[in-house]
């Protein structure tokens, strides 16, 4: 059984310019399945963790690595981003293309499949997250809690091995919350869940680590 | 959509490729700027007109949507007769509106109205994703496909962002009115508009990346040719053949 993570964080140092440093010398790893609940105060560098790992924003010190190779140069960094997918806060950033179809196939045509393939595999994921009356509609016509799922589509389309959630259920009403929720519950895919939503995360993460205190980043039993 | 004007649902024009569409309308285009006499013109016009009664247009919607579109026009016959050295047709204190001048204005109208008609009656009705598409299956260049398609939803942005600045002005108070202040605030709003395009068109380019944007736009429409296409594009550009042959050799047309 490989026992490598899928990802792992090695001794990460990053503060942006003029500012304290938000992590100094900060280890994680994320192994198959794990489900990993990061909250802390705005500000604490839980979005910035997360573009760290996907490689948009560079660590001053460390280095990030995706199943065991680290993702030095573009070519790693390229094979990170297939692997790991990054569902953003503000779904309006994710969501460009003209429907929800051609907007869940995005990945998939980048990743080689044919024309064909990739409208199979885009139709498949809408179905299987219950968005396939979706498929047809204009992106910028969804609701908030459409739009947070059909960005969630968008990444699973690509099949990544593990998933990063920015603040998945932040604006959405208790039916669309409930939604997510269940979704992410179905999936068996590692992940790093960021929330200020202590319930939302209880529900779909199963460690947890705690941003912004006083000693750095640390790990909590429980929230 | 690229107006809201309503044709007639059971148009040909309706059932045909994109491809087939923009590249007819790409053909007049070229062929009514190359034109260069005024009956030739005029007649390029009259063309234009037909594909848009084939495509079912009502009338006063289609001049309206012409007439807002001749205000560019407009500018052309106020400074290119005054402006053109020529006979003098008309005086009007230190301004003299030559022959010259007149009849390029009016060639330029009568051109400019046919191509306008021609892309109404080709492309209206076909979306800009769908037009972007069928860039890409042309072979367009692929910057030219993404950059298309990238410009209008990033219009579109820019266009929500700026009603959600002026409803938060207006929610505070804020009525348009010719004083500095009306001023300051106008150029505040611009600017944020700016940054806040900057930023957001950021975080779209990151959000392609982190999904295997590679810099070519890939599409996974289907786009599906038929012999109606062919047969509309073998008569489209033999009109269009017709027409350069009667501007450049007149002469040809009385012998056929």
């Amino acid at each position: 059984m490989d026992l490598t993570p899928i990802l792992s964080l090695e001794r990460i140092t990053f503060a942006y310019p003029g500012r304290p440093a938000l992590f100094r010398e900060f280890s994680l790893s994320l192994g198959e399945g794990e489900r990993l609940g990061l909250h802390g105060p705005n500000g604490s560098g839980k979005t910035t963790l997360l573009r760290l790992i996907v490689g948009l924003e560079t660590p001053q010190a460390g280095g990030i690595s995706y199943r065991g190779r680290l993702a030095a140069g573009e070519a790693e960094l390229r094979e990170l981003r297939r692997g790991v997918g990054l569902v953003m806060q503000n779904s309006d950033d994710q969501l460009f293309s003209a429907t929800v179809l051609e907007e869940t196939a995005f990945g998939p045509l980048n990743l080689g499949l044919r024309r064909r393939e990739a409208r199979d595999r885009a139709m498949e994921t809408l179905e299987g997250l219950g968005l396939a009356e979706l498929a047809g509609r204009a992106t910028h016509r969804l609701s908030m809690g459409e739009k947070k799922m059909v960005a969630l589509a968008s990444v699973l389309s690509m099949r990544p091995g593990a998933l990063l959630l920015d603040e998945p259920a932040a604006s959405l009403d208790d039916d669309s919350r409930g939604r997510i929720i269940d979704i992410l519950r179905r999936q068996a895919l590692a992940r790093i869940v960021v929330a200020h939503d202590r319930d939302f995360l209880r529900q779909t993460a199963s460690t947890f680590i705690r941003l912004g205190g006083p000693g750095g980043p640390e790990p909590v039993p429980e929230l | 959509m690229l107006t809201e004007l309503r044709d007639r649902e059971s148009s040909l024009l309706r059932r045909l490729d994109p491809r087939t569409l923009l590249v007819s309308a790409a053909g007049a285009a070229f062929c009514f700027s190359a034109i260069r006499g005024l009956a030739p013109s005029c007649l390029c016009l009259a063309f234009g007109a037909a594909l848009a009664a084939l495509r079912g247009f009502p009338v006063l919607p289609l001049l309206k949507r012409l007439a807002a579109a001749n205000v560019f026009v407009l500018f052309i016959w106020l400074t290119v007769p005054p402006t053109l050295p020529g006979e003098a047709v008309a005086v009007l204190g230190p301004l003299a509106w030559s022959r010259e001048g007149v009849a390029l204005a009016a060639l330029i109208t009568v051109k400019s109205n046919a191509i306008l008609l021609s892309f109404l009656a080709l492309l209206s009705g076909t979306s800009l994703p769908l037009v972007g598409c069928a860039l890409e299956r042309l072979r367009a260049p692929a910057k030219l496909a993404f950059l298309f398609l990238f410009t209008c939803r990033q219009i579109q942005v820019v266009g929500e962002e700026w009603q959600r600045l002026w409803t938060a002005a207006k929610l505070r108070g804020f009525v348009p009115r010719n004083s500095p202040h009306t001023y300051r605030t106008i150029g505040n709003l611009l600017g944020l508009l700016f940054v806040n395009a900057a930023d957001r068109s950021r975080r779209m380019h990151e959000a392609m990346l982190l999904r295997g944007f590679e810099g070519r736009f890939h599409s996974a429409t289907e786009l599906k040719g038929s012999p109606a296409d062919r047969r509309f594009a073998l008569a489209f550009f033999a009109v269009l053949a017709g027409l350069l042959l009667l501007d450049r050799h007149p002469g040809a047309i009385s012998w056929i």
